[in-house]
């Protein structure tokens, strides 16, 4: 019980007469990365709403680092941070400013010095001091988890992560989500790519119509499927791999 | 619960900060709020004022009242753009999934309507002087004047709360306030009611902005307020009222 992040039981939510959730039972282990995976429209954001307090439980007992999230969802609000599917930023103000913004909001002791070493970690030094409308939407994302690392949660969601993000932003996000899984903070992740919960997930689950179909690690997920067959396939490199190793060779002159 | 009342300050003044920062970064804003009501003062005062008949030998002084309510009316439908935006852009959600006093998510945006907007009162007050507006008012009398713009200010942006929660689109968020913006011609912000037909007669006359109107007209010209002064407090209280519990409702729907 006290290494799990997260243990939901029976989790219901229907909306209107549209039953999303019908009875979604899992468990996150503290300090893994977790991956939920289904197509568009399981319900996966509607999951990652009820666990980060924003939408409430039809059904079901849901615990959050220990909490109720029906009965305590001031602890875990606390205890966690969320970056959802659309980057949660102020484009306004400048990527300084919001992170000050957010360490005000976890009321921490010295929002300034808490605010350098993340844009310092991220790389965003140069573009601290500019709006956040002139970022790339690498740059916007990135800018997104450091808000969501103001403060060390233990737990974070990270919701669809790196939809619309282009190759090397994508690889960057995996590699900052590695970093926090390996500093012992427990990962929540949403993806509808396959190879995104291959490379970074300890455990997957798989939302299938309101219910988790399957879930393990990846090779007790592998056992499920017909035996492996031994095929001679010619290995013809992906177009992910010509582009960054073009981009690379770009850089590397 | 009690952890995060006891941050509510702390928490409203960086919400009223961010809001602010967005006011000052978008002048334009307040310039476009600005432009039309004084575009109506400069049409009424130098081309149809010619041929109204108010009593009063000053247009000026007469108009001033209403265009500060059309100001303000204008003004708050950029509150309910930038909620609108804020629900759209996900931050509101970020806020949400945050331990903060949630009230101040809204209470932030309304602060900051009544600064921006008192912004655009003073500079449009600057304009009308240029035109000849003049004042025998004392201080409590203009103290009193700012009050009464506060409260209907504060009113309107909780109208404004509403339409940000609850519109469907950037357009409709803005679009509620147009209505708002009329209803000051419909009243003796420019001419006095008693050249309307009954029924439009009846109607301005028992509608918010007359009083409001005359309330102001009068302090600021060192009249008798009367009873005018009592039923536009009531009305701008009674519309806070109202439009805060159907904000909260809007708002409960949100999340």
């Amino acid at each position: 019980m006290q290494n799990n992040s997260i243990q939901v039981k029976g989790l219901q939510k229907s909306y209107n007469q549209l039953h999303v959730l019908n009875g979604v039972d899992f468990e996150v282990e503290q300090g893994s990365i977790f991956a939920l995976l289904g197509s568009n429209g399981a319900g996966k954001t509607t999951i990652v709403k009820i666990l980060t307090t924003l939408l409430k439980q039809d059904g079901g007992t849901t615990t959050v680092n220990g909490f109720d999230i029906t009965s305590k969802p001031d602890n875990v609000r606390q205890s966690i941070s969320l970056t959802g599917q659309f980057a949660a930023v102020d484009e306004i103000l400048t990527g300084e400013e919001n992170l000050i913004m957010i360490a005000k909001l976890r009321h921490l002791e010295n929002p300034h010095q808490v605010t350098d070493n993340l844009i310092k970690r991220f790389g965003l030094t140069d573009a601290a001091n500019r709006r956040v409308a002139t970022y790339s939407g690498g740059m916007h994302r990135k800018l997104d988890l450091a808000m969501s690392l103001v403060g060390k949660p233990q737990l974070i969601f990270l919701d669809e992560p790196t939809t619309g993000l282009d190759p090397e932003a994508r690889l960057e996000v995996w590699k900052i989500v590695k970093e926090l899984a390996d500093s012992g903070t427990t990962v929540f992740l949403t993806t509808q790519y396959l190879d995104e919960a291959e490379q970074l997930a300890d455990q997957i689950a798989i939302l299938h119509e309101g219910r988790i179909i399957a879930s393990g690690t990846l090779a007790e997920l592998k056992r499920l499927l017909p035996p492996t067959k031994v095929e001679y396939v010619e290995k013809q490199p992906t177009l992910e791999e010509i582009f960054l190793a073009i981009i690379g060779k770009k850089e590397a002159k | 619960m009690e952890a995060t009342k006891k941050h509510f300050f702390s928490d409203m003044s960086v919400m009223l900060g961010r809001s602010m920062r967005h006011i000052f970064r978008s002048m334009d804003t307040i310039i476009t709020v600005t432009i039309m009501p004084i575009g109506f003062m400069l049409l009424f005062v130098y081309v149809f004022g010619g041929a109204i008949q108010t009593g009063t030998d000053n247009y000026v002084n007469y108009l001033l009242p209403g265009i500060l309510l059309i100001a303000i009316a204008s003004g708050i439908s950029y509150t309910s753009y930038r909620l609108f935006i804020d629900v759209q852009g996900g931050i509101f959600e970020r806020f949400h999934s945050m331990p903060i006093a949630r009230s101040t998510v809204l209470w932030g945006h309304v602060l900051s309507s009544l600064v921006s907007n008192a912004i655009s009162v003073v500079v449009i007050i600057v304009v009308a002087l240029m035109m000849g507006f003049r004042s025998s008012a004392g201080v409590l009398p203009w103290l009193a004047v700012a009050s009464i713009l506060m409260l209907f200010t504060l009113a309107l942006s909780w109208v404004a709360v509403i339409a940000g929660l609850s519109a469907k689109s950037v357009d409709g968020a803005g679009a509620f306030a147009y209505p708002i913006v009329f209803l000051p011609f419909i009243s003796s912000a420019f001419v006095p009611t008693e050249s309307m037909p009954p029924i439009v007669r009846a109607f301005a006359e028992n509608q918010p902005v007359t009083s409001i109107v005359e309330a102001i007209r009068a302090l600021l010209s060192g009249q008798p307020v009367g009873n005018d002064i009592w039923i536009a407090l009531a009305w701008c209280i009674g519309i806070t009222i109202v439009a805060y519990i159907f904000a909260m409702r809007a708002y409960k729907k949100r999340v």
